[in-house]
């Protein structure tokens, strides 16, 4: 006499439970693997064309209002012009094909008058470096997101 | 051919040697530098010691331009005794390096009012005060913002915590952040220092 062994639970879900292992491996990957980076400098690069998109009546943001940056890991803030004409802003004059370097020490708001942007003001935030496995999990989402959202 | 070669092992060693000396003397600014430099924008304010102040005066030293306000008690306490930390730092060489500080507050900060706060920290100081719109025209030039937030006994200002460092012909050469110790303007300092005086 043969009997029909129902199918196990594990076998039924099996594309949930992978999902789950998949899910759990990258937030353990997320949490507790060090975040290096071969370079300090965080770039951001001022796209050829933007000055004439701009005079053409096209509203596009020169460069986010708010730039992150994060501390011991990417600190440095690069600012490239590759576009044709100088780009201003607060005191950083980059004339076309310039790169301005701003190293930072301390995690804080740094705010400066810039005329490049609605609000007249451009801020600068430099984020503690993420020590805590929390920490690094939220630094690794926020950089996707903001990537996302720039690119 | 074997002399040539050691001759050309020897060059590239020596070469070497001194490319990492230079690199661990830092012969560059920690500072975000401006380049090319640009002349720092020239202005006109009331001094703290009771005369004009005007940047230009200062040509021939090395100015460290900041601007804050005396009822600051976060940023500007620590900015003023990090630069009067620098100063001395630097030994004699410090009589060539002036320290200028302008008001965001002009409203509450006059020119014996700036005197007192600076000597708090070093009296070769300079503070700058005057009209409300003559500030506001000296922090646009700078890029600075100072944004004023009420508080249950007056006001705050949020401001742009930047130093300047100009050089002796005038020249807006850097922008050291909030957050760097005193080592980072003493290196600076002395290079622009040095630099100055190799080409006079």
């Amino acid at each position: 006499m043969t009997t029909l062994r129902r199918p196990g639970f594990l076998l039924r879900h099996w594309a949930l439970f992978s999902a789950t292992a998949l899910l759990a491996a990258g937030l353990a990957w997320a949490a507790l693997s060090p975040i290096r980076s071969a370079s300090r400098d965080q770039l951001f690069e001022i796209p050829k064309g933007t000055w004439a998109r701009r005079m053409a009546g096209n509203p596009v943001e020169i460069l986010p209002a708010e730039l992150h940056l994060t501390l011991g890991v990417r600190d440095i803030l690069v600012l490239h012009n590759l576009d044709d004409v100088p780009q201003q802003f607060g005191p950083i004059l980059l004339m076309p094909g310039q790169s301005f370097r701003l190293p930072f020490a301390m995690a804080a708001s740094y705010q400066f008058a810039c005329t490049a942007h609605a609000s007249g003001q451009m801020s600068i935030i430099v984020e503690p470096n993420p020590a805590t496995p929390w920490a690094r999990i939220r630094w690794r989402f926020n950089t996707v997101l903001r990537s996302q959202r720039w690119s | 051919m074997s002399r040539s070669l050691s001759c050309l092992l020897g060059c590239s060693l020596a070469l070497l040697a001194s490319a990492g000396l230079q690199a661990a003397d830092g012969t560059t600014l920690v500072a975000g530098v401006f380049n090319p430099p640009r002349a720092a924008p020239d202005f006109s304010l009331r001094a703290s010691d009771g005369g004009t102040l005007q940047l230009s005066h200062y040509r021939g030293k090395v100015v460290l331009l900041a601007f804050g306000y005396s009822s600051c008690h976060e940023v500007c306490p620590v900015t003023l005794a990090l630069l009067a930390q620098a100063r001395r730092k630097l030994g004699a060489a410090a009589s060539d390096v002036q320290v200028i500080y302008l008001t965001v507050d002009p409203e509450r900060d006059d020119v014996a009012k700036m005197r007192q706060f600076l000597a708090l920290f070093d009296h070769s100081f300079v503070g700058g005060s005057g009209k409300v719109e003559e500030l506001a025209a000296v922090r646009k030039l700078y890029g600075i913002s100072a944004t004023r937030y009420p508080t249950a006994d007056g006001y705050v200002i949020a401001h742009s915590s930047f130093v300047y460092l100009i050089d002796r012909q005038g020249l807006l050469r850097a922008l050291m952040p909030f957050g760097h110790g005193v080592d980072d303007f003493a290196h600076d300092l002395r290079l622009l220092l040095r630099e100055t005086t190799a080409r006079q």
